[in-house]
């Protein structure tokens, strides 16, 4: 079973949306990995396949106003807080539609509109930034939230500890989401981590902290959903663990050595995504005429995504100098 | 209305007028570093008195954690803040460079202009209190270094005041380089005019005019450049000084303008020579002035090496008025 039936689980409309969302992610990566491989487009890529569900389970709570940060290995994160398709699509391929002139790139998607405000392509950065939203919030008196992304590497880093140490002692509205794909670049957890679960590093801080199965989409809309009500009434921050695997690696191109082939045959055989897509038609919560029509919209998204960037210019070469300061200083 | 009286104050309480205008001008100022707030107010008590007239949500006492004070401030000046962080001492920009140079600096950038990092990040610097290797360094050139950030290093409370108001209301991070002897030393003190007087990023001041060679430099080695100066006028040599005030935005026309005139340059930092500010600056003014030049430029700088501890070693290192005077001289051989 792949997902958890709990009698307090999210209503219909949410378990669709967060579907939608998963399936959105899942196709955008299929195709850009299809044409990668097929040599249509060139560029560094972080797949985030098998990682959907974690997005998808804390973006549904979120507002357009709530703050994500996330990293290079990011398009999960970006997609589910609501980048726009077109502009994501010619950011990735660094035009001068894309969401940051084409000047950011796949690791640096940047969209404030939808609340994406810092994509990182260094690890565990994010952490003491997203502090500074929950602090902007804090100081403002709203009760925004800021969900930042990193991986179980990123906790092996200063940056980790000194953020999180900062939010417990400040009390920050931040919700520290680990998706813990079980590898850090190319080493497995086991032989860089000291503990088995990165949720037991929140004692040390005196954070909230729990580890829940990433690839269950309810389990980890409920885990979301406590972190964000604790951040929202001014409680202070959580961290919350996110259990779940990369199928494809650290890097498009990655020869994958370092990852057992039965491990990542079982992963890929208990495809969060399809799974979550048999429960909700088992359990009744979606008919297939809706789910098929949410997929070939979104199939649709992405074909007119692909042809916008595809079609748009590359940033004028007066776009150099632009945007080091406000005004130009060369 | 009568005549203001002088008001002869030290840099270090200009630095605190400073940013005490700026909080009470706008809300969205807030200051956070290791021991700023009050009891102490700050090791140096640049912000003394700030956090009981302020709040302790505007002055934040912050756990000795460089990267994520800067990741603090780099986050809530994207979201709309003006942050000052106090890096205690600029040796420890060396533990937070990541969210200085890869965030502070590059974001407004990355996201085509979408997001930008309104924030000064305060630090004390420079060597003659036998702090040691670990304390006492100049490290603007790293700063410089890096497009995206402004770096400002004043000389006299004056400037550091309007300076450092300035630089709060800058659209752009700001590295904003406090001499550390400077602070809380009469000699330094001067005339500081009250209220809110601004003095512009990427302005240099022409300290002294003369017409024989320019000495460039800023901080507080233009205090040493100016005793330079004085002592070469009794042997009937005119130096022109030029203090920089900001490193980025650069005021290269009037370096230019005054090279143009005296056909001489020495160029004065107390940070280590190798790769200094200097080395940039005499690389511009040769590009721009090689044949008109009476001689090469002279640089004038902190020697190749870390800050010594013992007195007579850290003397060595740092440039001297003789330093300045010897070479000076040499370009008029």
């Amino acid at each position: 079973m792949a997902t958890t039936n709990r009698p307090d689980s999210p209503d219909r409309e949410t378990l669709v949306q967060m579907y939608e969302i998963q399936n959105k992610i899942k196709t955008t990566d299929e195709r850009f990995r299809s044409m990668l491989t097929s040599g249509q487009i060139q560029l560094i890529y972080y797949s985030p396949r098998g990682q959907e569900c974690i997005s998808a389970g804390y973006a549904v709570h979120l507002r357009p106003d709530d703050y994500v940060v996330t990293i290079y290995r990011g398009l999960h994160d970006h997609l589910a807080k609501g980048v726009p398709m077109r502009e994501l699509w010619a950011e990735f391929l660094g035009r001068s539609t894309g969401t940051c002139k084409g000047k950011g790139g796949p690791m640096h998607i940047t969209h404030p509109d939808s609340g994406l405000v810092v994509t990182t392509g260094i690890v565990g950065s994010g952490i003491p930034i997203a502090n500074g939203f929950g602090l902007a919030a804090q100081l403002a008196g709203t009760d925004q939230v800021t969900v930042v992304n990193f991986g179980d590497g990123a906790s092996n880093i200063g940056a980790f500890h000194e953020g999180m140490n900062m939010a417990a002692v400040w009390k920050l509205p931040v919700i520290f989401v680990c998706q813990n794909n079980l590898y850090g670049e190319h080493t497995p957890m086991s032989m860089s981590t000291g503990v088995e679960y990165i949720s037991e590093r929140g004692a040390a801080y005196g954070m909230p902290a729990v580890t829940v199965n990433g690839n269950d989409p309810v389990a980890m809309w409920h885990a979301a959903g406590e972190a964000i009500a604790r951040a929202r009434a001014g409680e202070g921050p959580t961290l919350i663990e996110a259990r779940t695997y990369r199928f494809y690696g650290h890097l498009m191109g990655d020869a994958m050595e370092y990852m057992p082939k039965e491990e990542r045959k079982a992963a890929m055989a208990a495809d969060p995504v399809p799974a979550f897509r048999a429960w909700l038609l088992e359990n009744g919560h979606a008919s297939e005429a809706q789910l098929a029509e949410i997929e070939d919209k979104i199939v649709a998204m992405v074909d007119d995504a692909v042809e916008f960037a595809m079609n748009s210019p590359e940033p004028s070469l007066d776009e150099l100098y632009t945007d080091v300061y406000e005004e130009i200083i060369k | 209305m009568t005549t203001t009286e002088p008001r002869i104050i030290p840099m270090g309480l200009a630095l605190n007028e400073a940013m005490d205008i700026a909080m009470g001008l706008d809300e969205k100022v807030f200051l956070l570093g290791e021991d700023i707030a009050e009891p102490s107010g700050g090791v140096y008590k640049i912000t003394k008195g700030l956090s009981t007239k302020y709040g302790t949500h505007r002055v934040r006492k912050t756990p000795i954690s460089e990267a994520a004070i800067i990741g603090a401030a780099v986050g809530a000046a994207i979201a709309g803040y003006k942050p000052v962080a106090e890096i205690m001492i600029m040796d420890f920009i060396a533990v937070c460079l990541d969210q200085i140079t890869n965030h502070a600096a590059k974001i407004r950038y990355m996201s085509g202009g979408q997001t930008t990092v309104p924030m000064v990040i305060r630090t004390s610097a420079g060597a003659g209190r036998q702090f040691g290797a670990q304390h006492s360094e100049m490290l603007e050139a790293w700063a410089v270094h890096t497009p995206g950030l402004k770096v400002v290093v004043p000389s006299n409370p004056a400037d550091a005041k309007g300076l450092l108001i300035s630089s709060i209301f800058d659209p752009d991070p700001v590295l904003f380089v406090e001499p550390m002897l400077m602070y809380w030393d009469p000699q330094y003190a001067c005339d500081v005019p009250v209220g809110d007087n601004r003095i512009p990023l990427g302005k240099a001041n022409i300290v002294r005019e003369g017409k024989d060679v320019t000495v460039i430099s800023y901080g507080k080695q233009v205090h040493d450049a100016v005793k330079a100066a004085d002592i070469l006028a009794g042997e009937g040599v005119s130096v022109e000084v030029i203090d920089l005030r900001t490193l980025v935005p650069l005021d290269e026309a009037t370096v230019l303008a005054s090279v143009s005139k005296t056909k001489r340059a020495v160029v004065v930092h107390e940070a280590v020579t190798r790769c200094g500010f200097g080395a940039e600056l005499s690389s511009r003014i040769h590009e721009e002035l090689f044949g008109t030049l009476a001689a090469p430029v002279a640089r004038v700088g902190g020697q190749n090496t870390p800050v010594p501890y013992a007195k007579n070693l850290e003397t060595a290192f740092v440039p001297q008025v003789a330093d300045i005077v010897a070479a000076i001289k040499s370009l008029n051989k």
